[in-house]
Order: C-alpha cells, then sequence, then structure tokens
C-alpha cells in the first residue's frame, strides 16, 4: 500500500524533508512504518520522542495503515 | 481574520478583542480571555537568555480539529458554556505579541469560564500540533514539550540511527 508520510517541527529539518510518498506491506502498522524510515531511508532521530497521526487522530504504534493513509509525525508539541 | 470561525490558525496578528468577540452572546454575562504573549526573556540553567523572537509551525487542518475537540470537552465538562474561541498564531511572533489567544462564554462568572479557559490551555499545550521556535542573539532552537508516554511511538528497540 502507499501512504503518506508528513514531518514536522525538528524531524522535519533533521530528516531533510517534509513529504513522501512510502509503500508499505499491506498489513503494515505506525510501527512498521518507523522501522522503515529509520532502517531503510536513513532517518535518525536518535531516540527522540516521536507523536504520530493518521488522518489527523493521534495512533498508538500497533494502529494499522491503509492505503491512502496520511501519517503525520512530529516530536512532543510546544504550542501556546 | 474570520470573524465566525471558533477554532484558528492564522499568520495574522492576533486580537484579544476579536477572539472575545467570536464567543460574546446576548445570554452570556460572563467572557474570560486568556493570551499567551511571547516573553523576552527566558529563565535556563545557564542564566537569562533573551528571546528575540519566536517562529511557530503548524499542522493546521489537525490543530483546528484538536482545538476544536478541546472545546468538546470543555462543554462536556462546564454544560453552562455557551462558547469557546482558540486562535493560535503561526510564522513569526515578535516579544509581547499574543501567540494563542482563548476565550470562553458562559451566563453567568460562576458557570465555569474561568476553570474552562484554564483548561483550555493546559490542554492545548498538551495536544495540539503547533512547535515553537525560539530565536535569539546565538541561534535558534525548537523547543518540545514534555515527552507524553501514551502519545510516543518509538520503542528503545527502534530508537533510529542506533
Amino acid at each position: 500500500m502507499i501512504v503518506t508520510v508528513r514531518l514536522f517541527a525538528s524531524l522535519r529539518e533533521t530528516a531533510g524533508w517534509s513529504e513522501k510518498e512510502l509503500e508499505l506491506g499491506a498489513e503494515a502498522t505506525v510501527a512498521e512504518l518507523l522501522d522503515l524510515l529509520f532502517q531503510e531511508l536513513g532517518v535518525d532521530w536518535s531516540g527522540r520522542p516521536v507523536y504520530a497521526a493518521i488522518n489527523q487522530r493521534y495512533a498508538a504504534p500497533d494502529a494499522p495503515l491503509q492505503e491512502g493513509d496520511v501519517v503525520a509525525l512530529f516530536p512532543p508539541v510546544s504550542g501556546g | 481574520m474570520s470573524q465566525t470561525k471558533l477554532f484558528e490558525v492564522t499568520d495574522q496578528p492576533l486580537s484579544l478583542d476579536d477572539v472575545a468577540r467570536r464567543v460574546t452572546r446576548p445570554d452570556c454575562g460572563a467572557v474570560t480571555v486568556f493570551a499567551g504573549t511571547v516573553r523576552g526573556v527566558t529563565a535556563t540553567e545557564d542564566g537569562a537568555r533573551e528571546t528575540d523572537f519566536l517562529e511557530y509551525e503548524a499542522y493546521g487542518e489537525m490543530a483546528e480539529a484538536m482545538m476544536a475537540q478541546i472545546g468538546q470537552e470543555i462543554q462536556e465538562r462546564w454544560p453552562k458554556v455557551a462558547a469557546v474561541a482558540m486562535v493560535h498564531r503561526v510564522g513569526r511572533c515578535e516579544v509581547e505579541e499574543p501567540s494563542v489567544v482563548i476565550a470562553v462564554a458562559t451566563p453567568h462568572r460562576g458557570d465555569g469560564c474561568f476553570e474552562a479557559c484554564r483548561y483550555g490551555i493546559e490542554r492545548l499545550k498538551a495536544i495540539v500540533p503547533i512547535w515553537k521556535k525560539e530565536n535569539w542573539a546565538d541561534g535558534e532552537v525548537w523547543v518540545e514539550g514534555p515527552r507524553q508516554p501514551e502519545l510516543d511511538v518509538t520503542r528503545p528497540s527502534q530508537a533510529g540511527g542506533e
């Protein structure tokens, strides 16, 4: 399946990109997406915490992904 | 700024009056307004650091959805609340400018408007996808909130880069 990954703030700056379409296996989860980023795409966030949202809703690591999902990955928020 | 949008991320300067007007209604006699303003001096371990300006970045669509969710939470906790508005700025904010304004209207001041306003800013700072970057004389740094374990999807075994 193809999902769109969007990065924000320091995670975006470290990775060097803000949006990519990535191909994942049929039953992929958020955790597996992170594995892909770290192991195959060389993304290095040095163990920093990452929040994930699927289609604008916070998601757990075992949340399943579907074709066309927009997954946002970002650091702990600091608005206000 | 839109006069009617209750939950908004905008790159325009904020006005406390404008946000208060979004919630003011004839059946309400109490309106509370909270403004988060840019501080010019931050205390750090190495002494005071002077901030030149802040830059805010947002995941706009989700930020507005999360602010609307907080509005719902407020209505559930304080059923007499008639209206809630939350507006956050993105882009560059100068010292003393408001970066976020929250307004709550209730029929009477005892109906929870103070508490709801406080709750609103605490929840915004916990879940709304907006990030601030401090800019000062020697550089810039992203400010990140405290890590909330229930939202962190990383696992020790996949620290990325190890």
